[in-house]
């Protein structure tokens, strides 16, 4: 039993003062994803059936292999920025929520960087 | 983690069936959640029966006539009975509301009624709200100005400056919209809530006040405002029809634009 008074307890450690920054590049981002995502879909759809090598051109391009980047880049970023506020909605056990925002940052950073290299690995023709 | 389940002593039973009364009148069967804080006993629904030709229009004279004439350890509040002082905030047919200004007959069979979701209760349908009350206290709610008011007269306000608070200085503390508000389920213990941060607008937008960056530095706080996803469920079910959802969307417009 806690003897603290009501408005202490509200008061608490006080205000952040952050969350501005969070609320607003999701919001960015979510606006990028619309034209890359569109134009996305689009260009895979335009290839469908087409042969390797014709992708592979494609992707070559340094103006696609650009969008690409920019696109799985702003797809992790806003997909972080999202899954961390459904995390600290449900996870309530400190050390649990802590853990699964660290291993989310990372997991989104890593598969953020594996995107871009095979885009780059495809686009310089050094794949394997 | 959030909790999705009641806990064990908190899962409903069926309770008591009151006897039907004799009159001949048309019946109308209501069923109230009851649960004493000195049983021991798990919260049960009991059913009742009211006469609806010898009962007032709204669910409140339906409470107040139960509690006269059928079970007088029926508990709950009320005061004034004209939807302005907030007492008789309840969940009525899976909606929170006013039992005041709630008609009756706008439930179509049997009438439901359960204390506000997610708040700790007191006994049957008063559910303790010591930590919304703080919370409210928290956020000043008081005009703050270093200007002294003028010595003669009161602090002057343009017609326009006053139209802002239309929408907003209505609002009597009810409870329903941040009892209705899933964020506020979760995270209660420190998301404000829908309640609380429209009357922390009603005094950003106050042109008299001159603490308004005060105010939003106390606002900017991942779990103070930014718990607030736009579920609007506060907007829905306002009783006195006023929008909490705009009014925190122009709070978070408001921070963006002092960046």
């Amino acid at each position: 039993m806690s003897l603290r008074t009501p408005l202490g307890v509200v008061r608490g450690l006080g205000s952040a003062k952050e969350g501005v920054n969070h609320w607003w590049w999701q919001r960015i981002t979510a606006i990028a994803l619309i034209p890359l995502a569109l134009w996305f879909v689009f260009s895979v759809a335009a290839l469908a059936g087409a042969e390797h090598a014709i992708v592979l051109l494609w992707m070559q391009s340094p103006v696609v292999a650009a969008l690409l980047i920019l696109f799985v880049s702003v797809v992790f970023y806003h997909a972080q920025l999202g899954m961390q506020v459904v995390i600290e909605d449900y996870v309530h056990t400190e050390w649990l929520k802590h853990a699964c925002l660290l291993a989310l940052k990372f997991t989104a950073v890593f598969l953020a960087v594996v995107a871009v290299v095979i885009i780059l690995q495809v686009a310089l023709g050094t794949g394997p | 983690m959030a909790e999705f389940t009641l806990p064990e002593n908190s899962k409903i039973r069926d309770g008591k069936q009151h006897p039907k009364p004799a009159s001949t009148g048309r019946l109308k069967q209501f069923k109230i959640y009851r649960w004493d804080p000195d049983g021991g006993e798990n919260p049960r629904t009991d059913t009742y029966h009211v006469d609806m030709e010898k009962c007032g229009p709204m669910v409140l004279d339906a409470l107040i006539k139960i509690k006269n004439e059928i079970d007088p350890t029926l508990t709950f509040r009320r005061s004034c009975r004209e939807g302005i002082c907030g007492s008789c905030a309840m969940n009525i047919d899976g909606t929170n509301t006013l039992a005041c200004t709630k008609p009756i007959e706008e439930v179509e069979d049997e009438v439901k009624i359960y204390p506000l979701p997610h708040m700790p209760v007191v006994k049957d349908l008063v559910p303790d709200l010591t930590h919304f009350y703080a919370q409210y206290a928290s956020i000043q709610p008081w005009l703050q100005a270093q200007t002294p008011p003028p010595p003669d007269r009161e602090r002057l306000q343009s017609k326009e400056d006053r139209a802002k608070l239309d929408g907003l200085y209505e609002c009597i503390l009810c409870a329903c919209c941040s009892t209705s508000c899933p964020s506020y389920w979760w995270n209660g213990d420190r998301y404000l809530g829908p309640a609380i941060l429209l009357q922390a607008y009603r005094w950003i937008v106050d042109s008299r006040d001159e603490s308004t960056g005060e105010r939003l530095d106390a606002l900017e706080d991942p779990f103070r405002l930014y718990r607030c996803h736009t579920i609007m469920n506060c907007t829905q079910t306002c009783p006195k029809s006023l929008n909490p959802a705009r009014a925190i969307g122009e709070i978070k417009q408001l921070l963006v634009s002092r960046r």
